[in-house]
């Protein structure tokens, strides 16, 4: 019996395992690192950008005569004056003008604090003064401040004033682009495939074409922000800044990456189904219609909306189509400027104020939540289409 | 087909109808260091008046120049923020460009201060020695030629400064600080050493001691809280928005304060300015109210809110000058740009 053991006994066995084992462990901590890494990313991101999501907000006594709508700032002492924000006083005389019952009344109004108040009841470093750190207490103990949901956030554009500053039309601005390169890059890149994968003959012209293709989807997009400028602009006089311009040159950019992936998923096809189809007497384009891509269509989507989400964080192409701005009203039309949410980002990154330090980690908590739920309807539509062989 | 008709008539309505919004909005090129100025002024405009805000765009000044030095369509920029005056060659570009017309508008001061880590004792430099800590050849010892930056330590520089190593975190050579601080400090500290014959020195050395920062300041902020042996410079609201974490360094016994930088015995100060093409005045709507919006007391006087964020007002009877040839539109002509101001000779 022993013997018979003996015969399977192999020496480099235990080796074997051991060396399979330490493989095994090295691929697991690469990925443990990377999740490691990601925590920490979005640990630092939320705790950041928590706060944002509330702002400070004061009751204040208000009387609505001519005096606050010739001059808004004059009708507060200097104390309401150090915690009120301007933004909120400034825009007094047009709450009359939308509102005329307003007129002679004297109103109990939650007022928008400033950024320094704001700070304090955060417990962030801050530049109130005691005697208003003082009044702050005081209010806070008598429940005339009270922190609410910052809808600003999501209905306003971006500000100067930190605590008036929102992503808004960043979003918009984000969409119209997005909507831009989704109708250029889309069917112009779907097509292309077709063409290159069901019809184009295989020759060295074809070959040429499909090898620039991929050296395409690999170039630093800042080229294509120069391109852009190049052409559309300069060439073409498509308005500066706008989610025209944005858009199509985010969609020279995704076009590589949409034909690559619609031509793997092309491919991926069995022969047997279009052979089926010749056996059958079918031409190529009822084969193409009927058959290949509604199987194709799965993975052509996947590939575009992945395209899609890359171009909707990318910036450095639009700095050079100037859409790196100070835009606050939202576009309403694909000509009219707008900005972008990473370029929002990016802008308030660089601004000496402390609070945009919170409004820009909850940007990137938005641009993370929209980009994710792209990458889900991905996802959702690979899992829902997908046809088993 | 009639979808498809109308689809296509009301994307052409869009078109038609963004055309012409198009033209209405002012369009603001220049200065990153102007930028946060200029659309705090645009944003209030935009808020207090019926005309849409203008857009601002940070493209830096020498950019800034190009764009609105490249054609008079209502298209084109109106106004281009600057961080030091427009240089004649610009002038030049502009006037054979079609832009003939220019009002100059200085809006006031800003500061370049070097800061370091609140921790540290406090620091009192001469720009003579921030300019041997930072040049790429210094004099040598008998002061007659020009030698290779031996200095590691400050103390190395002078025994009373502390015994630390040098290391400075500055702007990047596309920055509009770097130029100024290039200019102010070490162009103007190398006139005190005979050995540079008289040139204007402003090579910085590149063995570690000077190390390049990004264009965000906030980065440079962190660096300095983090690293109590850095030391480095950057506009002036940096500064006064982070004293919790650090704290600027007196430069020839004067501290970077508001006052001092506006009453110029600060040594690195700069003036900063906004320039309007006239004859948009009636081709952009917006474009007068937009300036004389941003000359007012309300903005640049001594209470101005931009005092707020950051920016150095002009003494009391300079921001009456600067009025008065606001409400003229006086208009540039080259001797002035030859001699850097925007007030009529």
């Amino acid at each position: 019996m022993e013997k018979n053991d003996d015969y399977f006994y192999i020496p480099q066995l235990k080796k074997r395992n051991r060396n399979g084992k330490i493989f095994k462990w090295v691929c697991a901590s690469a990925l443990i690192s990377a999740l490691f890494f990601l925590f920490i990313f979005l640990f630092d991101m939320v705790r950041q950008g928590y706060p944002a999501f509330t702002q400070a907000y004061i009751e204040t006594e208000v009387t609505f005569n001519e005096d606050l709508k010739s001059n808004p700032y004059s009708a507060f002492d200097s104390d309401s004056f150090s915690i009120i924000s301007r933004a909120w006083m400034r825009g007094l005389p047009r709450m009359m003008d939308e509102d005329p019952s307003l007129k002679g009344t004297e109103q109990k109004i939650w007022a928008l604090a400033n950024a320094e108040v704001d700070q304090y009841i955060k417990g962030h470093p801050h530049k109130l003064r005691d005697r208003e750190q003082k009044i702050v207490d005081r209010m806070l103990e008598e429940g005339s401040i009270e922190s609410k949901f910052n809808v600003i956030f999501f209905l306003t554009g971006d500000s100067k004033i930190p605590e008036n500053a929102g992503f808004y039309s960043a979003i918009i601005g984000s969409l119209l682009t997005l909507l831009v390169t989704m109708t250029i890059a889309v069917p112009i890149g779907i097509m292309t495939a077709i063409y290159l994968e069901e019809f184009a003959p295989d020759n060295k012209f074809t070959q040429f074409i499909e090898i620039n293709i991929n050296n395409l989807a690999a170039i630093p997009s800042i080229l294509f922000g120069l391109l852009g400028l190049a052409i559309f602009i300069i060439f073409f006089g498509v308005p500066r800044s706008s989610p025209l311009v944005g858009g199509m040159t985010l969609a020279l950019m995704s076009l590589p990456i949409i034909i690559v992936s619609s031509k793997a998923a092309l491919k991926s096809v069995p022969a047997t189904i279009r052979q089926a189809g010749f056996g059958l007497g079918l031409t190529r384009w009822q084969i193409v219609r009927d058959h290949v891509l509604p199987l194709s269509l799965p993975g052509m989507l996947t590939g575009s909306i992945i395209a899609l989400a890359q171009a909707i964080g990318e910036t450095a192409p639009l700095i050079i189509v100037g859409m790196i701005a100070f835009v606050p009203d939202a576009a309403t039309n694909i000509l009219e400027p707008a900005t972008v949410m990473p370029a929002q980002i990016y802008t308030w990154s660089g601004m000496p104020e402390r609070m945009y330090i919170e409004k820009t980690a909850a940007g990137i908590l938005v641009l993370l939540t929209i980009l994710l739920s792209m990458n889900g309807v991905a996802i959702y539509l690979r899992k829902k289409f997908h046809t088993k062989w | 087909m009639s979808k498809f008709k109308k689809v296509a008539g009301i994307a052409l309505a869009t078109t038609v109808f963004a055309g012409s919004a198009f033209a209405d909005q002012i369009r603001i090129v220049g200065s990153s260091t102007v930028y946060p100025f200029t659309s705090y002024v645009a944003e209030e405009f935009g808020a207090t008046t019926g005309y849409s805000t203008p857009v601002v765009e940070s493209t830096g000044s020498g950019g800034g120049m190009k764009i609105f030095c490249a054609d008079d369509s209502k298209e084109s920029p109106s106004f281009t923020n600057a961080s030091r005056p427009m240089k004649v060659s610009e002038f030049k570009t502009c006037q054979s460009n079609g832009v003939k017309d220019i009002v100059g508008f200085k809006v006031g001061f800003d500061g370049i201060s070097i800061a370091q880590s609140k921790d540290n004792e406090p620091l009192n430099l001469k720009i003579e020695q921030v300019f041997l800590a930072l040049a790429q050849e210094v004099p040598s010892e008998d002061g007659k030629s020009l030698i290779k930056n031996p200095y590691k330590k400050w103390s190395d520089i002078d025994k009373t400064l502390p015994n630390k190593e040098i290391r400075i975190i500055g702007a990047p050579t596309t920055s509009g600080t770097r130029d100024a601080f290039d200019e102010m400090v070490m162009e103007k500290a190398s006139e005190s050493f005979p050995a540079y014959g008289g040139e204007d020195y402003k090579k910085v050395r590149t063995d570690g001691h000077f190390i390049p920062g990004g264009e965000n300041d906030n980065l440079i902020v962190a660096k300095l809280a983090q690293d109590k042996n850095a030391m480095g410079y950057f506009g002036y609201s940096f500064l006064e928005e982070n004293h919790d974490k650090i704290e600027g360094v007196k430069l020839d016994g004067v501290a970077p304060t508001k006052e001092n930088i506006a009453d110029g015995s600060y040594p690195v100060s700069r003036s900063l300015f906004v320039y309007m093409k006239a004859a948009h005045e009636g081709k952009v709507k917006g474009v007068g109210e937009f300036i004389d919006l941003f000359a007012s007391d309300m903005m640049i006087g001594q209470k101005g809110v931009l005092k707020n964020i950051g920016l150095i007002p002009m003494p009391q009877d300079e921001l009456k000058k600067v009025q008065k040839s606001i409400k003229n539109r006086n208009k540039l002509n080259l001797e002035m740009v030859k001699n850097g101001v925007v007030l009529p000779l």
